[in-house]
């Protein structure tokens, strides 16, 4: 008999205990050797210009100071080129103390090697840069007006300057009720808990790294490039990671530093960025600003959409995001134009952070849509019901699956939307502080990338699972370990995962939530062959695996490399979700409180109810943040970020959170992949911030237009 | 200027010899391998690198090492007694309160401070004692639930 | 870090000497929980550290006979804000030291070292910004037209409007706190109030403390009266472990429905805590009502300057401390 199944079962956390006794182990925790030395950056401190001098005497004479790197000698490496999918389309990633040029605040200009972090620390403290400033463009006011289109094709997987459907402009000068509104979102800051850490050690020409990371296999790839060495000869290693939300999609400067410095001083070299240093080197979600006109007819039916969106970049690459992409396919439009464009600013390059783009694009266009239901006088949830697309306008597909209606539907009735007066400040709560309700919707695309996946079944009768995939949270080592034992018929007991080493299968990168359908199709496949081997292999019939495994004279072991099916050329493919919030607002002192969040989401197949609804749950939490509180401040005038830390970025606290629940609707998907899961990290943050900006807006009669929402905004 | 430090680390006598201006953090993670507590800040603003000092939660990364020593210091090795896993620990795996797993023993040795002096905790009092502590993927709820699924049924075995 | 050397005396004279000497450049460190972070971020780089926590410095907490309150300075967050004694007769103290920080700081940090907490200002603490009058004397700051949201808009100058960033403080200087400060010339008692100096042309000079000269003890006279309805309300962006935006201490001395004295202080909006006399003296037999509240708590912005994103805190200044009036004083 079979094992009842496991997919879609709450299975606890299968590295719950070792990360509950600390025996899990980071980045920076790995153990090289005795003769490991510690690396300290030295950032710039100007945002454009040359670097005049650098005196390092002092810090090379400092106790326990083994080298100090800076621009005049360091290896020149030969940086071949290298690009993949989480790196920008356009320009070049920064080539770290390859010459004299400093871009932005924040950029490395110097490595102190030591023999212990305290030495390097000290010895970055004496190092002494002085520069020949230029001027510089810090001022996002100023970049905005020379903003321009992205340069990357959209065949090319970029994000196109403009799209048009019909007549927009037409149509909305003849609408019957138009909304025009700008929105402001700042930068806001990844800021995993974990510290972005790298080791390195070489052993002749070999290159070992200990890396936080989203994507071993591209730290090897692109470390490869950089030193111009065969992939053969690098390994990256990251079982854990603690966060990342995006921040370590790519490997940052500090890790090539890492590997320059290992080799320079012929030992392993650790560096672990301080958060301040993060705040410089390890991306951010950009800065944008919004422009959302809607045109509809009395009914409520939408007949103009226009939205523009401009966002800030670096001067070197230009990092574009899926801004505008919702906007064109989320509602059933005949007229949609989307204007899209970038700003080069001395500044570090964006990377995407949790739901790229739909967060920041969908805030703006479901803010709108709250304006133009006040503006017809009709209900938000009824007006997105009337709007729903039946099919992809855009790419004139059908949907896989599109679950919008009833998730507005399960997440009202939970929710209690009826009890929702419409007129503005007209609920309150007993101690008689204003109440609102907002909605909005959420929306986030389905990928499913190329993965591969190794599957070992030993003739004790349990199977060892392996894929260089990454588990930054999410629960990867859980969730694949159900789809493995699932597949192969085996109890989870009987199964390990194994992940984030460059020896394992290939992966693709751990963001856009396309881990479980990527690897976890890859996963499924690898079992379902090699269970078909084991059997064949049996020596007496059996319905057993385990026991068919022990008839076994050696191991089965197979390697399937899972490609995707043409599903996306024939259906488009999305999560949608709604997203319903409760605000108490203390009108007099202008404070917002979110005592609950309502999210329903048509995510498709879910295999772990327990650490999906974790994962979603704080995605929401995260839209908290967005909403009220984080910002990274960027002084306009030098380009340097202000409240570089903890204290002054905030990050929601314990406090903030009170009563969220996630539901899951049932949604059978046949088409996006084997599994029919479509990811749930990115579409949890989607849709929160504008939920509770129009709850704000119901509460008080204000509209805030600008992120976070504060008091200032409010008294 | 090196000291050689005296510390009572999980009920263990540890020598280490170590610069004064080394932190209890750096102190515990790179000369006594004790990698379980985490460095999320450096500067006070995360609470990820809490450990116990005589039961109360202090932040590793402010503190001097020699101004601890001859106290008992707890990390989270020291959490689990003889390979069982503290009520917490336990509870804390088993709801899903851990996520990525970087803030998790930081929090668990504040809810361990916390049960001891309080050992049936009010929502709000749970809530007040780990407010010190920043979790960026949980959501905190799962944290709150594990706490109080802990206390309960610290409460039953006694 | 820059290296240091760490001393540990037995007594308070022994570490009075130590600070008084001129070399080697010597911070005192008690909890650590604010010199630690200005040692990392290299705002401090001094050459020796003399430990001043408890056992050199009194960390006792005695409720005398005549209510006079008596807090050692080496006395941790933790300890006075648990204090039975505190908790009955200065409620205002408790609650403001709980609404400060976290947990794990206030099981570190001293009273005295709290008093003596340098600001939050972003500038002064990232050594990679040059302009700070505080940090580098006459290089100007950075803060007059840059980010100056959280800053100070009472007891500014043209060099330094850095908000002094201290919770209990606030209501430590609203009951008209004193302090013992101990050098070697002896004893002499300040008021808190006076403690703090505001930035004028020097901002690097904070307190009044001379050199060597250290907080021996804060004394918080007897107020039963006023005890009984006080509140401490602090208003932030986050619900908790932030500083105050706006925070407002008040302790009401109230009969039959009229306030007979009035004690209010408040914070996260000057340069140092700041007492409010005008409004106090508003207050003063007036009734416990919203009018009357309203109108003395206008008086709390008498004289002060906004500095661009600072602003809102005026409106909001007022708003909070009628709040906290109506609080603690209630409606006759």
């Amino acid at each position: 008999m079979s094992p009842p199944s496991v997919i879609g079962q709450p299975i606890s956390r299968v590295d719950g205990r070792s990360k509950v006794t600390g025996a899990a182990k980071y980045a920076a925790e790995f153990d090289p050797g005795p003769r490991l030395g510690h690396g300290v950056v030295v950032t710039s401190t100007i945002a454009g210009g040359v670097i005049a001098t650098i005196d390092t005497a002092a810090a090379e004479t400092a106790a326990g100071v083994v080298a100090v790197l800076t621009h005049r000698n360091a290896p020149k490496l030969p940086y071949r080129e290298h690009k993949a999918d989480v790196d920008p389309e356009d320009g070049e990633r920064l080539h770290v103390l390859q010459d004299d040029r400093v871009h932005h605040h924040g950029q490395p200009v110097a490595l102190v090697v030591a023999n212990t972090f305290e030495q390097a620390t000290h010895g970055a403290s004496l190092v002494r840069v002085t520069y020949h400033e230029e001027p510089a463009l810090t001022d996002f006011g100023q970049a905005e007006t020379r903003a321009v289109p992205p340069g990357a094709r959209r065949e090319d997987g970029g994000h196109p300057g403009e799209t048009r459907r019909g007549n927009a402009d037409a149509a909305l000068a003849a609408a019957a009720v138009r909304v025009v509104a700008e929105y402001v979102i700042p930068r806001e800051q990844h800021n995993p808990i974990e510290l972005h850490a790298t080791i390195a050690a070489w052993e002749d020409v070999t290159l070992t790294l200990w890396d936080k990371t989203q994507w071993v296999d591209n730290v090897r790839d692109e470390m490869a490039a950089v030193f111009g060495i065969p992939i053969e000869n690098v390994r990256v290693v990251s079982p854990f990671g603690g966060g990342a939300f995006g921040s370590a999609l790519r490997p940052w400067p500090h890790v090539t530093l890492a590997a320059m410095a290992a080799r320079h001083v012929d030992r392993p070299v650790k560096i672990v960025l301080t958060r301040r240093q993060m705040y410089g080197s390890t991306g951010y979600r950009p800065h944008t600003v919004q422009r959302v006109a809607l045109g509809a007819e009395r009914t409520g039916r939408l007949v103009a959409l226009h939205h523009e969106g401009i966002a800030e970049t670096s001067t070197y690459e230009q990092y574009t995001e899926s801004l505008l992409d919702a906007t064109r396919l989320l509602y059933s439009c005949p007229n949609v134009t989307t204007r899209y464009r970038v700003a080069p600013m001395n500044v570090n390059t964006p990377t995407p952070m949790r739901a790229p783009g739909e967060a920041s694009g969908l805030f703006a266009l479901e803010c709108a849509m709250d304006e133009l239901a006040v503006a017809l006088d009709m209900d938000p949830v009824q007006l997105r019901v009337r709007n729903d697309a039946e099919r992809d306008e855009d790419a004139d597909l059908p949907f896989s699956s599109r679950a919008l209606r009833e998730c507005f539907r399960v997440g009202a009735e939970r929710f209690g939307w009826e009890r929702r007066d419409p007129r503005p400040t007209s609920m309150r709560d007993t101690s008689g502080r204003l109440v609102g309700y907002g909605c909005a919707s959420a929306t986030y695309p389905v990928s499913v990338e190329a993965a591969s996946a190794r599957v070992q079944l030993l003739v004790d009768g349990s199977a060892i699972v392996s894929s260089a995939a990454s588990d930054m949270g999410p629960g990867t080592y859980t969730s694949m370990t159900q789809v493995a034992a699932e597949t192969l018929g085996l109890p989870l007991h009987r199964v390990t995962f194994e992940l984030g080493d460059t020896r394992m299968p290939t992966a693709p990168v751990h963001g856009g939530s396309i881990t479980m359908a990527s690897v976890g199709s890859a996963v499924q496949a690898a079992c379902t062959k090699a269970r078909r081997q084991a059997f064949a292999r049996a020596k007496r019939p059996s319905a057993d695996l385990v026991e068919v495994l022990r008839q076994l004279d050696y191991s089965v072991d197979v390697t399937v490399h899972n490609e995707p099916d043409d599903a996306a050329d024939h259906y488009s493919m999305h999560a949608f979700g709604a997203v319903f919030a409760e605000v108490v607002v203390d009108a007099a002192l202008g404070t917002v409180r979110v005592p609950r969040i309502v999210g329903a989401y048509g995510a498709g197949r879910i295999i772990n109810p327990k650490t999906a609804h974790s994962q979603a749950i704080g995605g929401m939490v995260m839209g908290i943040g967005m909403a009220l509180l984080e910002h990274t401040v960027v002084d306009a005038r030098s380009g340097r970020v202000v409240n570089s830390d903890l204290a002054g970025y905030l990050v929601p606290v314990n406090a903030d959170v009170r009563d969220l629940e996630a539901i899951f609707v049932d949604e059978h998907d046949p088409h996006v992949n084997p599994l029919g899961v479509k990811g749930v990290a990115e579409i949890t943050l989607v849709g929160v911030a504008a939920a509770i900006a129009n709850a704000v807006h119901h509460a008080t009669g204000r509209r805030v237009r600008e992120l976070p929402i504060t008091a200032e905004k409010l008294v | 200027m090196k000291v050689r430090l005296a510390l009572t680390v999980n009920g263990e006598s540890r020598e280490v010899l170590a610069p004064v201006h080394k932190t209890l953090l750096e102190v515990l993670r790179e000369d006594l391998g004790l990698t379980g507590t985490k460095h999320g800040c450096e500067l006070g603003e995360c609470g990820t690198c809490t450990v116990l000092v005589d039961g109360e939660p202090v932040l590793s990364c402010l503190a001097l090492p020699v101004a601890i020593e001859g106290r008992a210091i707890t990390t989270i090795e020291g959490m689990a007694e003889g390979g069982e896993l503290h009520p917490l620990q336990q509870a804390f795996a088993e709801l899903g309160a851990a996520q990525c797993g970087y803030c998790t023993p930081g929090i668990l040795l504040t809810a361990q401070a916390l049960l001891d002096e309080t050992p049936t905790p009010t929502r709000d009092e749970i809530k007040e004692a780990l407010a010190g502590n920043l979790c960026r993927c949980t959501g905190y709820t799962k944290i709150l639930d594990a706490v109080e699924l802990a206390s309960m049924r610290m409460g039953a075995r006694k | 870090m820059h290296p240091f050397t760490l001393e540990r005396p037995r007594d308070v004279a022994t570490a009075m000497m130590l600070g008084a000497r001129g070399a080697p450049a010597t911070e005192y460190i008690a909890g650590g929980t604010d010199m630690l972070p200005l040692l990392k971020d290299e705002v401090l780089r001094p050459e020796r550290l003399v430990a001043v926590g408890a056992g050199v410095l009194d960390d006792r907490i005695e409720l005398g006979r005549d209510g006079t309150l008596r807090i050692g300075a080496a006395a941790r967050m933790t300890d006075v804000a648990d204090h039975e004694g505190v908790g009955e007769t200065f409620p205002l103290i408790a609650q403001a030291l709980l609404a400060g920080a976290s947990p794990q700081v206030r099981n570190m940090a001293t009273l005295g070292g709290n008093l003596l907490q340098r600001t939050r200002c972003g500038y002064f603490r990232d050594v990679g910004v040059v302009a700070c009058n505080k940090r580098r004397p006459g290089s100007g700051c950075a803060a007059m037209d840059g980010d100056n949201r959280m800053h100070a808009v009472l007891g500014g100058s043209d060099q330094c409007i850095a908000t002094h960033a201290s919770d209990v403080a606030v209501a430590l200087v609203a009951l008209d706190a004193r302090l013992r400060l101990r050098s070697l010339d002896g004893e002499r008692i300040v008021a808190l109030e006076a403690f703090h100096r505001v930035p004028g042309d020097a901002p690097q000079v904070e307190t009044v403390l001379a050199p060597g000269e250290l907080i021996a003890a804060i004394e918080v006279p007897a107020g039963a009266a006023l005890a009984r309805r006080s509140h401490y309300l602090k208003v932030r962006d986050r619900v908790s472990f932030e500083f105050a935006l706006v925070s407002a201490a008040v302790a009401l001395d109230v009969e039959d429905g009229r306030i007979r004295m009035a004690r209010v202080a408040m914070g996260g909006v000057g340069t140092k805590p700041w007492r409010m006399p005008r409004v106090e003296q508003a207050l003063a037999g007036a009734r416990c009502d919203g009018t009357a509240y309203r109108a003395a708590a206008e008086r709390a912005t008498d004289g002060a300057v906004p500095r661009g994103r600072n602003g809102f805190k005026l409106d909001l200044m007022v708003r909070t401390l009628v709040r906290a009036l109506e609080i603690a004083g209630g409606q006759a």
